[in-house]
């Protein structure tokens, strides 16, 4: 029953930040703050996770592959595959789950505290409209970027590393890149990233939105909206694996 | 002019406003006074559509609030201005940008008249020069004057004001006090202030609404508070011994 009304109220905040902007200018003002925000601001931790998560896998990868017989192209052929279809949407995402989510609900959480979202309210202004569509479209426009760039950094860290510690040379990794190579690989893992970056967003809001009572219950909601974010994004890769592969 | 008929609101089982009924008057200072818990804040917060109420009609200038769509409520707000107890500034926005904002969102003039109005309610508010300030860098209050000079910055023909001397200190709260006075005389607005300072009761109340327990329980000036026998208002007012010697002081001067 709790959860749904959650889901009801989830659903109603939705419906009501669809409404017309009451002066777009401000609209467009406030999306491209939150593109910086949300995009430009986590760039050093997707490219830091994402150089370490393609490294990792190569060393891990290769030290399963001990077996003389298999051509050492299979171990660049798994590090693509494993950072195009989950670790870059899916690892990435959770981690911006809780560094965009938890800003996302205690910004929100503030204001609500603070009574700013009332303020905006008062003015006439409809406070869903104004502080939640330009996070929620920020969000679905740079996330599935910086997606792409993990994707791309996540394979030159693997590449720098096999290359390093001689595990793999450069030409038998770039080669072992380009065969096999699935492209719809990489349109699955863009679809994931749109949904994740939608539920990265929307659910943090909504639990920020809706904070009642004072900065306990900020710390709260912010940390039970990562956690609910990343279970939701978790059963949606089941999903979407379950459906589109 | 703002009317109120029968409001009534509940929380579950609780009943906060119980059938209150009053009328707020333009360009006067209308108090909401009364001990905590007995629904001053519920009930502004019906006044501005926070909150619905259960039962009830809120009348604006003779047109029914509680009637009105989404949309035309959306465009009486602009002609409301509130100041929250805790200022509500955008912490995000520097003085002249939370002023300005109100103006970005409604207007169509360009950043110089923007600029020019900001400055204007700057003055009025006594705060000239702190433009560029952000909230974290003034006092209660500044942040308090910042709120006012946006809220009327609109020129809204109805201000709201809740509890705006809460946190400062004596000397201070009476010119925020007089500040209101001054703001709601000179652009005849419909004042409605929720208060528990008394010296704003005394010294501002032109119209005042005590309530106890959710219902209306006296209303009148602060003119009429002196010579009330009401218990349960002279006891919320002039609580200590000090205020009750005020009291029998200034009914003496006024029977001279």
């Amino acid at each position: 029953m709790k959860f749904l009304a959650h889901f009801g109220k989830y659903m109603l905040m939705l419906k009501g930040m669809l409404s017309k902007p009451e002066n777009p200018k401000l609209y467009w003002k406030e999306f491209m703050h939150q593109c910086s925000e949300i995009g430009i601001g986590s760039l050093g931790i997707v490219s830091i996770i994402s150089v370490f998560m393609g490294a990792v896998s190569t060393l891990q990868t290769a030290y399963q592959i001990s077996n003389p017989l298999i051509s050492k192209v299979i171990i660049a052929q798994i590090v693509r595959d494993t950072v195009i279809l989950e670790f870059s949407p899916t690892l990435v995402c959770i981690v911006l789950a809780g560094v965009v989510g938890s800003k996302i609900a205690s910004e929100l959480g503030n204001m609500r505290v603070s009574e700013q979202i009332d303020a905006l309210e008062i003015m006439g202004i409809n406070s869903k409209t104004y502080l939640i569509l330009p996070k929620i479209l920020a969000a679905i426009t740079t996330i599935p970027l910086l997606v792409i760039l993990s994707m791309v950094l996540g394979i030159v860290g693997g590449r720098l590393t096999g290359t390093l510690a001689g595990i793999i040379s450069a030409e038998t990794f770039d080669s072992g890149l380009m065969e096999n190579f699935v492209p719809y690989n990489v349109t699955f893992a863009l679809m994931k990233a749109y949904t994740f970056s939608f539920i990265i967003s929307s659910v943090p809001a909504y639990y920020g939105y809706h904070v009642k009572g004072g900065s306990l219950e900020i710390g709260r909601n912010s940390t039970t909206s990562v956690v609910v974010s990343c279970i939701t994004i978790l059963l949606a890769d089941y999903v979407l694996a379950a459906i589109l592969l | 002019m703002i009317e109120f008929k029968n409001i009534k609101k509940s929380f579950g089982e609780k009943m906060v406003l119980n059938g209150v009924s009053h009328v707020m008057e333009s360009g006067k200072a209308n108090l909401i006074i009364g001990t905590s818990g007995s629904g001053k804040t519920v009930l502004q917060k019906c006044l501005v559509g926070l909150f619905e109420p259960d039962e009830g009609e809120i009348i604006y200038d003779g047109v029914s609030f509680t009637e009105m769509s989404e949309e035309d409520r959306k465009l009486l707000r602009q002609q409301i201005g509130m100041l929250f107890q805790g200022s509500a500034l955008f912490d995000s926005m520097n003085v002249e940008e939370n002023i300005r904002f109100p103006l970005d969102m409604f207007t169509k003039d360009n950043l110089t008249v923007k600029t020019k109005r900001v400055n204007e309610v700057l003055e009025r508010v006594n705060l000239t020069g702190s433009n560029k300030k952000f909230p974290s860098e003034i006092s209660g209050g500044m942040k308090k004057r910042v709120g006012i000079a946006r809220a009327i910055v609109l020129n809204p023909k109805f201000l709201f004001c809740d509890e705006p001397n809460s946190g400062l200190d004596p000397q201070t709260s009476m010119l925020i006090d007089k500040l209101i006075y001054d703001i709601t005389r000179e652009f005849n607005m419909t004042t409605i202030i929720n208060t528990h300072d008394m010296n704003s009761v005394m010294e501002i109340g032109d119209n005042i609404l005590y309530m106890k327990e959710g219902r209306k329980e006296w209303t009148g000036s602060s003119k009429d508070i002196i010579f009330s026998d009401n218990q349960s208002l002279n006891q919320f007012i002039f609580a200590s011994e000090f205020l009750q010697d005020a009291k029998q002081m200034r009914m003496m001067e006024a029977k001279r």
